[in-house]
């Protein structure tokens, strides 16, 4: 068991309070820029890595790659405009994905 | 389709031995599947829930966050902040859910601020806002859940992807495999039976022959 780090990227008005809670921020405003440090902290030892959903609505490569690793653990927040729903969506896909059908959200969609 | 093989009585018996270990293999595999579905479905409910209330609340926080902007000066906001009371120290140990490994989170707050129990807000209160105060409020509030949601959500994924891989070994067994096999033991069966009449006849035959003869 070791120690590890809890980082946040997202837009600078975001996430500038996380840092008043002990959590590292790396503010980038492009898709790109979130690619790069994303990069830079899977390397590092982070444990939890939190990304806005309006970042990581253009990795999603990357993210669904990341997510069958068994660290990090990638988290979606909503920024400060709001929520996108990605982060639901991707619980829908994984439902699909381990029993075929969706049966949680089978109501409102 | 049939696997091609010799039709021979060995041959049978090993086919046989292979068709018993593929389905207790097919059972086990099976009720491996069902018991995973079955966590996996009590944890995605309670990632659903825990991600729509973090939603909320960090929607919440950050619309006061906003605020808090809007009213201070940036240059203000990013001194009260720079210096944070605390860190985060991540602890990763594993938890083992059907022998699938995923990843606990335990967390402790650490003081860095210096003298004795220092508050959550880093900063006087002189030239900040009461919204800023709410908005880290809110959010010091929010992280236990958002620590919380990091290994429902990861179980979830890796559960989500071992679910996966086994429907799949469990299907390949049941519509391939074991199809295979039964009909290849039925070929060969029917194969012995056959060259066991033809030499039946033969012997038959010959002793025909061989009575005319005498």
């Amino acid at each position: 068991m070791s120690t590890y780090k809890i980082a946040v990227i997202g837009d600078k008005d975001s996430i500038l309070g996380f840092k008043t809670i002990g959590v590292e921020t790396f503010p980038v405003t492009s898709s790109e820029a979130a690619l790069n440090s994303l990069k830079k902290l899977v390397s590092d030892n982070y444990g939890v890595i939190f990304i806005t959903e309006e970042l990581a609505r253009d990795l999603e490569d990357v993210l669904s790659e990341l997510n069958k690793r068994y660290l990090p653990a990638i988290v979606l927040i909503p920024n400060s405009k709001g929520t996108l729903g990605i982060g639901i969506k991707q619980i829908k896909r994984n439902v699909e994905k381990a029993i075929g059908a969706d049966i949680l959200f089978r109501k409102e969609g | 389709m049939e696997i091609r093989v010799n039709p021979t009585r060995m041959e049978l018996n090993r086919l046989k031995k292979r068709l018993t270990m593929a389905q207790r293999g097919h059972k086990l595999l099976k009720d491996k599947r069902d018991e995973l579905i079955r966590q996996f479905l009590i944890l995605v409910r309670k990632n659903k829930d825990l991600r729509e209330h973090m939603e909320e609340e960090l929607t919440g926080a950050f619309g006061k966050f906003l605020l808090a902007r809007a009213v201070m000066p940036a240059e203000n906001l990013e001194e009260a902040l720079m210096y944070p009371t605390k860190t985060l120290n991540l602890e990763i140990s594993q938890q083992n859910i059907m022998s699938v490994y995923a990843p606990k989170f335990d967390w402790a707050e650490e003081d860095t601020g210096g003298e004795g129990k220092s508050s959550i807000y880093p900063y006087g209160f002189v030239d900040t806002s009461a919204e800023l105060d709410s908005s880290i409020e809110t959010l010091s509030g929010v992280l236990d859940q958002l620590m919380e949601l990091a290994e429902v959500e990861k179980s979830v994924q890796l559960l989500a992807e071992e679910i996966e891989k086994t429907r799949r070994r469990v299907n390949a067994l049941e519509y391939i495999l074991i199809p295979k096999l039964e009909e290849t033991i039925k070929y060969i069966k029917m194969k012995l039976d056959e060259s066991e009449r033809g030499a039946l006849t033969r012997l038959m035959k010959i002793k025909d022959v061989v009575r005319a003869k005498m």
